[in-house]
C-alpha cells in the first residue's frame, strides 16, 4: 500500500506539472490566470513530489518501487519507464521542497512582468523544467535519462534567455548552452561504453539494472574511461572549477526564482549523475578516483569563494558561492570513494551522508538567498550592491531571511550548514587512520581549505548582507525601495524555516538518508549518529566528537538572562540616547563616506593578487596637489583566470579551424558531389 | 558534580576571571614599558562604568547594531563552555568540541563584523574589512593545528583530547606538539588582537581593527563587547595551556584536587600572559599586509605539526 502511494503520488506530480505547464501557456492573454495556473499548480505538483519522496524515505525498508511507463512507447530503445528509488527520492525531496517554496514566490514575483512579458510562456517553461528535473530523478534507463537531461537543459536555456532582449542574456544563455552539450556528448559516450559492456544488442542493456548487473565485466580501462567522461560530462552542469565559466554568467540573468531553481537543483542533477554512477553503478573504486574527486573539490570551493568575494553583483556573487559549495560536496563524495577503496564501508558512508547533506542544505539556503536577492532586485531595480544599503529599514523581513541565509552559508551554528560541515570534517579527520599512504595527509590539507574557504565565505557574507542591508542607502532607488509582497514573502520564509529545521533537528532528518545510504553503501548509519535521545549528532568513532546544534541553542537561551540581570544591578538610571555617527568634525555623514564593496574586499584581492591580477585605472584632475582632486574616475576589472588563460585560447582554437574548413566548403555543387562520393568510397572500403 | 552546575560554576568563573588576566597583560606591559600602569583591577572598575553610563546610538543603525553585543556574549560564553577549564571534561563537551568551538567564535566575529558596517560610518567598514580578512586567514592554521591534536587523540572533542594528552610526560615534548603549539600561539595572537596583528591599546585610524568596529559602542553595549573580549582571551589561553600543558587538572570533584587544579590553570595562565606582554614588548606592529606573511608562517608550523605526525607516528 506505501509503496502504491509513493508511485501514485509521483504520477500526479508529473501530470500535475504537465497540466500546470499546458494551462499557463493556454491562458497566455490572461496573465493573472496564467501566473495562479502555471505557479500555482507547480506549488500542488511540488507537494505530491514531496509526499511521494517521503512515503518512500520513511517507510523505505526495501529500495524497490514498481516502475511504471509515463505511456507505451513503439520504438523499442525508447522507453520512458519511471522508476523512483531511495537516491532518486532524496534527490526528488529536494527538488519537490524548493517547488513549492519558489511557486508560492513566484506568484508575486511575477507581477513584474506583467504587461512587459508573457507569463503564462515563463510558467510553462518553468513548468517544463521541474517535469523534465524529476524525470532526470526517476529515469530507470539510460535512453530515458538523456532524453529528460536534454529537455531540463533545453528549459533551462529558455528560462535562461527569458529576458532575451539584452544582450548581456542572449551571450549568457548561448555559453549555457554550449558547455550544457559538450557536457551531454561526454554522457552520450560513458553510457555507450556500458551499453557496449552490456552486450549492446538489446533495447534492455540500455538500463540501469544491466549497468549495476554488469560492473564486473568492465575492464580496467573502460572503467577509468567511463569515470573520466562522467565527471566531465556531470562536472560540467555540477559547475566544478574549470568547467565552471558558465555558470556565474547564466545564473544571475534568469529571473531570481529560476536563479534559485537553477543554482538550489539544476546543478545538483550533475551531484545525482555522478552519485548515480559512482556509488550506484560502478564498484570498488581505484584510489585515484578519490583522489581527483577530493582535489577537484577543494579546488572548487577555495575559487569559488575568492571569486565571490571579489563580485559586486549581488546575484553573481551568489553565482560564485554555488560553485563553492559543489566543491564542498563533491569533497564528501571524493573521501567516500577513498574510503571505499580502502575498504572502511561505514566511513565512506558518513563521508557520503556528509555529501549529500551538504546537498540539501545547499538547495535550500542558496534558493533563500537568490529569493532574497530577488526581493532587493525587485524593489531596488539593480543588482549592484554599490548602489543598495540601508535596506534593513526599508525591508526589514527581507533582510531577516536573507540573514538566515547568509548565517547559513557561512556555515556558522547553529544552522544547518554548520552541520554538514561539521560532518564533513569528521569524515576526513577520520579518514587519517583509515590508510598508511602519504596520500592520508590529503586529509587534514582539504580540512584546513575546507576552513579557510568557510572563513572566507563568512568574510563574503559579511559584504553581502552588510553592504546590502546596513548603513545609508547609496542610491535614490536603495532610498525608496519597499518591502515584497506576501506571497514572496512566504516563498522565503518556507525556506528560512527549513534552514532552522536542517540545523537544529539533524538527527530526525538522518533517517530519510538510510534507505540512499543502504542502497549505495549498504549501511545505515542513523542510529549510530543519533545519540541522547536524537538531541545530539554524534560520528561514528565511539569518542570521535559530538555536536547538538539544539543543545547550544537552548545553552545560549539560559545564558541570556546573565546581560538583563546585569542592566538591573548596574544601569536601571542609564539612558539610551539617538544620536549622529561620528563623523571627524564634519558637516554629516554622506552615503559616499561609506565603505564600499570593493573596499571591503580590498585587502584579500592583495593578499590573493597572484591570482586575481587586478588591473586598476585611476584618472585624477587636479590643479595644485594630487591630494585636493577635482575629479576622480576609478576603474577595476578582474578576470577569472580560467577564462583568460585556458578558454580564450581554446575559442580562438576552434576559431582558427574552423576558419580553415571553410576552403571546404566553396559552395560549389561539383565539390560537394565529389565530397560524397570520396566518402562513399572510404565507408565501402572501411565496412569491406 | 551534575553538568548544570558544572556550567553555572564555569560560566562564573569565566565572567571573574577574565577581566583579571586582562588586567596582569596590561599592569605587567606598562611595567615591562617603565610605566607605573593601571592596578590589576583595573577592568572590573572599567567595566562597571561602562555598565552605568548613559548610551548613545547611532541614528543609522538598525536592530544589528543592537542585538550584536548579547550574539558575541553569549556565543562566546558557550565557545568557553566548551573548553576544559578546571575539570578535565568541560561542562558543554557533549554539545559540541573543536568544531564547534571555532563555529562559535566565527558567529560572535560574524555578527561584530556586522555591527562595525552597521552606523554608515567608514571606520567600522575599514575595521570588519580587516577583521574578516585576518580571521580568514588564520582560520586554516588554527584548524590544522587543531587537526594534528584531534588526529593524535582520534576524537574533536576537547575534554577527550585532554584526556589523551595526559599521557607519560614525554609526549609534550614530541615534534608535533611543539610546532601546533607555536602555529596555535600565533593564531592567538591574531585571534585576541595582539601586537604584532592589532593593537588593543590603539585608536588610530590607519591602525586600528577591533577598536574599529566598536567604534560607536558606549555604555553597558560596550561592557559586554569589553567582556566578551576578555572572555575570548580566557578561553584561547586555557585551550592552549590545557591541551599543551594538561598538568594538575582535576578529574574527581574533591574540593582539593579542584583548588589545586584552579592553583595550576592560574599559573599556568599567567605564564602564557607573560609570554604574550614579552611579544607585544619586543615587537613592532606589522603592516597590515605582512600579516599574511606571519599567519602563513603559523599555516606551514601547522602543516609541518602534522608531517611529523606522520613521521612519528
Amino acid at each position: 500500500m506505501d509503496r502504491l502511494s509513493s508511485t501514485f503520488l509521483l504520477k500526479a506530480a508529473l501530470w500535475l506539472y504537465l497540466a500546470a505547464g499546458v494551462g499557463s501557456l493556454l491562458a497566455l492573454r490572461k496573465e493573472k490566470l496564467a501566473n495562479l495556473l502555471g505557479f500555482g499548480g507547480a506549488a500542488l505538483a511540488g507537494l505530491c513530489g514531496i509526499g511521494a519522496a517521503l512515503v518512500f524515505l520513511v517507510t523505505g525498508g526495501a529500495n524497490q518501487s514498481p516502475p511504471f511507463d509515463l505511456w507505451t512507447s513503439l520504438i523499442p530503445y525508447i522507453q520512458l519507464t519511471v522508476k523512483l528509488d531511495a537516491l532518486g527520492a532524496f534527490f526528488l525531496l529536494i527538488l519537490s521542497a524548493l517547488a513549492i517554496a519558489l511557486s508560492v514566490y513566484s506568484l508575486g514575483y511575477v507581477k513584474t512582468f506583467y504587461g512587459r512579458k508573457k507569463v503564462g510562456v515563463l510558467g510553462a517553461f518553468y513548468n517544463a523544467l521541474l517535469l523534465a528535473t524529476t524525470l532526470v530523478f526517476t529515469a530507470s534507463n539510460a535512453f530515458f535519462f538523456l532524453i529528460a537531461w536534454e529537455l531540463m537543459a533545453l528549459t533551462a536555456y529558455c528560462l535562461v534567455s527569458f529576458e532575451h532582449e539584452k544582450t548581456e542574456v542572449r551571450s549568457a544563455g548561448v555559453l549555457y548552452f554550449i558547455m550544457s552539450h559538450i557536457g551531454t556528448g561526454c554522457l552520450i559516450l560513458g553510457f555507450l561504453i556500458f551499453f557496449q559492456a552490456a552486450g549492446g544488442n538489446s533495447p534492455g542493456d540500455y538500463s540501469f539494472d544491466r549497468f549495476r548487473a554488469i560492473r564486473e565485466n568492465l575492464s580496467v580501462g573502460q572503467r577509468d574511461a567511463i569515470f573520466l567522461l562522467f565527471l566531465f560530462g556531470f562536472g560540467v552542469k555540477a559547475g566544478i572549477v574549470p568547467l565552471h565559466i558558465w555558470l556565474p554568467v547564466a545564473h544571475p540573468v534568469a529571473p531570481s526564482n529560476i536563479s534559485a531553481l537553477l543554482s538550489g537543483v539544476l546543478i545538483k542533477a550533475g551531484i545525482y549523475g555522478l552519485t548515480r554512477v559512482y556509488f550506484d553503478f560502478l564498484g570498488t573504486p581505484p584510489n585515484w578516483w578519490g583522489v581527483t574527486v577530493l582535489t577537484i573539490g577543494t579546488i572548487s570551493a577555495l575559487l569559488g569563494v575568492l571569486y565571490a568575494l571579489m563580485e559586486h553583483d549581488l546575484k553573481r556573487l551568489l553565482a560564485y558561492h554555488s560553485i563553492e559549495n559543489i566543491g564542498i560536496i563533491l569533497m564528501g563524495l571524493g573521501a567516500a570513494l577513498m574510503f571505499l577503496h580502502t575498504n572502511h564501508p561505514i566511513l565512506a558512508t558518513l563521508a557520503l551522508i556528509a555529501a549529500l547533506y551538504h546537498t540539501i542544505n545547499h538547495a535550500i539556503f542558496k534558493a533563500l538567498l537568490f529569493l532574497g536577492a530577488g526581493a532587493v532586485l525587485h524593489s531596488t531595480h539593480t543588482r549592484n550592491m554599490e548602489e543598495m544599503g540601508g535596506l534593513i529599514k526599508r525591508m526589514p523581513k527581507t533582510a531577516f531571511f536573507f540573514l538566515i541565509g547568509a548565517v547559513a552559508i557561512s556555515a556558522l551554528p547553529p544552522l544547518n550548514g554548520f552541520v554538514s560541515e561539521w560532518l564533513t570534517y569528521q569524515s576526513l579527520l577520520q579518514g587519517f587512520g583509515t590508510t598508511d599512504s602519504l596520500v592520508r595527509i590529503m586529509f587534514p590539507l582539504a580540512g584546513a581549505m575546507l576552513a579557510l574557504t568557510g572563513a572566507l565565505a563568512a568574510a563574503c557574507f559579511v559584504k553581502a548582507f552588510g553592504i546590502t542591508f546596513l548603513a545609508q542607502p547609496r542610491s535614490e532607488q536603495a532610498r525608496n525601495a519597499h518591502e515584497v509582497s506576501n506571497t514572496m514573502l512566504t516563498g522565503m520564509g518556507l525556506l528560512t524555516a527549513a534552514c532552522i529545521f536542517l540545523g537544529l533537528f539533524p538527527t530526525t532528518f538522518l533517517h530519510l538518508l538510510d534507505p540512499v545510504t543502504s542502497q549505495l553503501t549498504g549501511q545505515r548509519l542513523s542510529q549510530s549518529l543519533s545519540m541522547a535521545n536524537g538531541l545530539v549528532l554524534g560520528s561514528t568513532q565511539s569518542l570521535g566528537g559530538t555536536v547538538s546544534t539544539l543543545g547550544i541553542v537552548l545553552t545560549g537561551l539560559c545564558l541570556l538572562p546573565i546581560p538583563l540581570v546585569l542592566w538591573l544591578f548596574f544601569a536601571r538610571r542609564a539612558r539610551t540616547r539617538i544620536g549622529p555617527t561620528w563623523d571627524c568634525g564634519l558637516r554629516g555623514l554622506t552615503p559616499s563616506m561609506e565603505y564600499t564593496a570593493t573596499g571591503f574586499s580590498k585587502p584579500i584581492r592583495m593578499i590573493f593578487k597572484a591570482l586575481f591580477r587586478p588591473r586598476r585605472e585611476v584618472q585624477r584632475e587636479y590643479d595644485y596637489s594630487p591630494y585636493f582632486a577635482k575629479t576622480l574616475r576609478f576603474e577595476s576589472h578582474i578576470e577569472e583566470a580560467f577564462v583568460t588563460r585556458l578558454y580564450r585560447h581554446l575559442n580562438r582554437g576552434i576559431l582558427r579551424l574552423s576558419r580553415r574548413m571553410r576552403a571546404l566548403q566553396a559552395g560549389s555543387i561539383q565539390a560537394y558531389l565529389i565530397y560524397i562520393f570520396i566518402t562513399l568510397l572510404l565507408l565501402l572500403m572501411f565496412a569491406l | 558534580m551534575n553538568l548544570p552546575l558544572a556550567a553555572i560554576l564555569q560560566t562564573l568563573l569565566l565572567l571573574a576571571l577574565a577581566p583579571l588576566l586582562s588586567g596582569c597583560i596590561k599592569n605587567w606591559k606598562a611595567k615591562l614599558q617603565n610605566r607605573r600602569g593601571p592596578p590589576l583591577w583595573q577592568p572590573y572598575l572599567d567595566l562597571a562604568k561602562y555598565l552605568r553610563k548613559d548610551m548613545v546610538i547611532s541614528e543609522h543603525a538598525s536592530w544589528i547594531f543592537r542585538a550584536m553585543p548579547y550574539v558575541l556574549f553569549i556565543s562566546t560564553l558557550l565557545a568557553g563552555l566548551m573548553v576544559p577549564l578546571v575539570m578535565a571534561s568541560a561542562p558543554l563537551s557533549l554539545f559540541g568540541g573543536a568544531l564547534a568551538f571555532v563555529g562559535l567564535l566565527a558567529l560572535g566575529r560574524f555578527f561584530l563584523a556586522l555591527a562595525g558596517l552597521d552606523p554608515a560610518s567608514a571606520f567600522g567598514g575599514m575595521g570588519s574589512s580587516r577583521e574578516m580578512t585576518i580571521s580568514a586567514i588564520a582560520e586554516p592554521a588554527l584548524m590544522l593545528a587543531i587537526f594534528t591534536v584531534a588526529i593524535g587523540a582520534g576524537s574533536t572533542n576537547l575534554s577527550q583530547i585532554l584526556a589523551v594528552a595526559q599521557g607519560p610526560a614525554w609526549k609534550i615534548l614530541n615534534p608535533a606538539h611543539v610546532l601546533a603549539f607555536a602555529a596555535l600561539f600565533i593564531v592567538l595572537l591574531a585571534e585576541t588582537g595582539r601586537i604584532p596583528i592589532d593593537n588593543p591599546a590603539t585608536h588610530l585610524e590607519l591602525t586600528m581593527i577591533h577598536e574599529a568596529m566598536i567604534l560607536e559602542y558606549s555604555g553597558r553595549y560596550l561592557a559586554l563587547i569589553e567582556w566578551s573580549a576578555s572572555i575570548k582571551q580566557l578561553v584561547l589561553m586555557a585551550l592552549l595551556v590545557n591541551i599543551f600543558f594538561p598538568i594538575g587538572i582535576a578529574t574527581n570533584f574533591s574540593p582539593a584536587s579542584m583548588g589545586l587544579s584552579f592553583l595550576w590553570l592560574m599559573m599556568k595562565l599567567l605564564s602564557l600572559a607573560a609570554a604574550v606582554v614579552l611579544v607585544e614588548t619586543t615587537n613592532a606592529k606589522l603592516r597590515l599586509f605582512r600579516v599574511p606573511d606571519l599567519l602563513s608562517t603559523s599555516f606551514i608550523l601547522a602543516a609541518l605539526a602534522l608531517l611529523s605526525t606522520f613521521l612519528f607516528d
